[in-house]
């Protein structure tokens, strides 16, 4: 267990009425990289802060590498990047990283090295105020990056981003992370982090409702496969008799099967021989899986 | 912890420094100064107060509108605007302390206040000099004077960080200094006076009212300054009203030395129940 940089068991905070984090828990060790998903509102930001240790749970435990979130050992655990974060516009790109240099008791010369990482040390001597978007994500980066954090926690550091920049990002996440770092980043996106990270966890009205390998999501959601078969006018009536399914658009028919019926329903298509003219199997997407999970029923609407 | 907060102050004293508005401050600063040394003191022809003295009184007004004025616009925004901004978070997630970071702040923005006030009274306080001549005395009451409207401005700076820290928006951060600003030079004046005409000659005016008027570090400074300089008829306003009332000038600086410390601690102690 010694591995294990974040450990939250059973959190639970309320505002008001509104329970923002149910029963939550998670763990996350050295190497590892987990995205965290969730429409707004999900509760992804009020767990980075319970982690950061800005607000207390109303009950449950965390522990950053064995230590009560907010006290300095923890702080100097993580490295955070909030989302959409506006450094003073008067300060060049390199004063805004050697204060955190100095704040995290590095030395200035560690400012120089991040921001060389991130692809700004020609910008460093530029105010910030004249960076892109992009480049004040990069910006936030490189401060994040300042004295080798253990474990890096980062509310969607890709949002404004484009793929480009994306791709880099992902790639000096990958290199943090093979040194033995862990990192808990959110996102909108389950199609974007698929290569990028180890695990996935899905947040819905506060609580934790998947949390797994990006396969296992897939088989947990038990989502249908969708085969759309294409008869002529004359034979759709016997193949839908055989087949069952629902009629679209005339000759067209659409049959839902689980993952495990796929092939004793294709060969019952092929037993039809030449009464079908057209097969188009599609398997449900990442966007499917994540939307199974995050959809809310109504039921939560209410709370 | 010191180095945090050297850090810190060393961030805002370069923010402050390439602030349009702090140029505009100080600027404005000398301006009146000068306009004050110049216009302001023209007639005091055979008066035995030297012109440096007449100009001192003169600037030592100006102080109290103009000073807590610029000290609460450099510190409404540093802890509503990072807050604003999204850095707040990102600041109190490292190893830094909030009293330091509160400490940090104060001390970069007296810094550059205390630029601004030098360079504005130094420069008008020196070409009067330079034109006029004066005695060591003079000399003194400018140097004192600067000093003690940096120890007032400071005093402003760390109630605009009791502001910045208790609220999320900079705009209500904003108007809330303004209220203050106007509570404390204007309205707290007026105030007293209507109690002071209304209470008439007896204990009020005689116990009750010096003290009112030194709670106010706004008062206290210009209560010290103008006794300081023993114009006599020459010191009008609100101050002429505590004229010959007894109790040392010691104790308005006191006065601000306290509104100093006691509101640096609770601009922390607001700070550290911010929830970024």
């Amino acid at each position: 267990m010694n591995d294990v940089l974040l450990d939250i068991r059973g959190v639970t905070k309320r505002f008001g009425a509104v329970r923002a984090l149910d029963d939550v828990s998670l763990q996350l060790r050295a190497g590892e990289r987990l995205a965290l998903l969730g429409h707004n509102g999900a509760g992804k930001t009020t767990l980075f802060r319970a982690i950061l240790g800005f607000i207390a749970p109303d009950s449950g435990s965390l522990s950053i590498a064995g230590h009560a979130p907010g006290v300095l050992q923890a702080r100097r655990t993580i490295a955070f990047l909030p989302e959409n974060v506006a450094f003073p516009k008067a300060l060049t790109g390199r004063e805004v990283i050697a204060l955190f240099a100095r704040l995290k008791g590095e030395p200035v010369s560690a400012a120089d090295d991040a921001m060389a990482r991130v692809g700004l040390a020609d910008a460093a001597d530029r105010r910030s105020g004249t960076y892109s978007k992009g480049m004040r994500q990069r910006l936030g980066l490189a401060q994040a990056l300042l004295g080798r954090p253990r474990l890096l926690v980062l509310d969607e550091p890709t949002s404004g981003l484009d793929p480009l920049s994306r791709n880099d990002l992902y790639a000096i996440l990958a290199e943090i992370s093979q040194s033995g770092a862990a990192i808990l980043l959110s996102s909108h996106s389950l199609t974007e982090v698929e290569a990028e990270t180890d695990r996935v966890s899905i947040m819905r009205s506060g609580r934790v409702v998947a949390d797994a390998s990006l396969r296992s999501l897939h088989q947990d959601a038990g989502l249908p496969i969708r085969i759309r078969v294409k008869a002529s006018d004359e034979t759709i009536g016997e193949v839908s008799g055989t087949l069952g399914g629902t009629r679209l658009n005339g000759a067209s028919l659409e049959l839902l099967c689980p993952a495990s019926d796929k092939m004793a329903r294709l060969a019952a298509i092929s037993r039809l021989g030449e009464k079908v003219i057209d097969v188009d199997i599609s398997t449900p997407s990442l966007d499917d899986v994540y939307r199974h999970f995050s959809a809310r029923d109504g039921r939560e609407d209410r709370q | 912890m010191i180095a945090h907060i050297q850090a810190i102050a060393a961030t805002e004293w370069r923010i402050g420094m390439r602030n349009r508005w702090v140029l505009l401050a100080t600027c404005l600063l000398l301006l009146f100064s000068l306009v004050l040394a110049f216009l302001g003191a023209a007639p005091v022809g055979e008066v035995k107060a030297g012109r440096l003295s007449v100009t001192i009184a003169s600037l030592t007004t100006l102080s109290v509108y103009l000073v807590p004025l610029i000290s609460l616009l450099l510190t409404f925004d540093t802890i509503a605007g990072e807050s604003e901004r999204g850095t707040l978070p990102l600041l109190l997630a490292t190893p830094v302390s909030r009293s330091s970071v509160i400490a940090g702040k104060f001390l970069g923005h007296v810094a550059v206040l205390a630029l601004a006030i030098t360079v504005g009274f130094g420069i008008a306080g020196g070409l009067v000099l330079a034109l006029y001549g004066g005695t060591a005395t003079d000399i003194a009451a400018l140097v004192r004077l600067t000093a003690t409207a940096i120890a007032l401005g400071a005093a402003f700076c760390a109630i605009g960080t009791i502001i910045s820290a208790s609220t999320r928006q900079s705009g209500t951060a904003a108007a809330l200094a303004i209220a203050v600003w106007l509570i404390a030079v204007v309205l707290y004046d007026l105030g007293l006076l209507g109690l002071l005409i209304s209470a008439g000659e007896g204990t009020f005016a005689r116990t009750i009212f010096p003290w009112l008027l030194l709670a106010n570090p706004a008062d206290a400074f210009r209560l010290y300054n103008l006794s300081a300089l023993d114009l006599g008829s020459t010191a009008t306003g609100i101050a002429g009203a505590a004229d010959g009332l007894t109790f040392p000038p010691i104790v308005a600086l006191g006065v601000i030395g306290l509104w100093i410390i006691a509101s640096l601690t609770t601009a922390i102690a607001v700070f550290r129940r911010v929830e970024p």
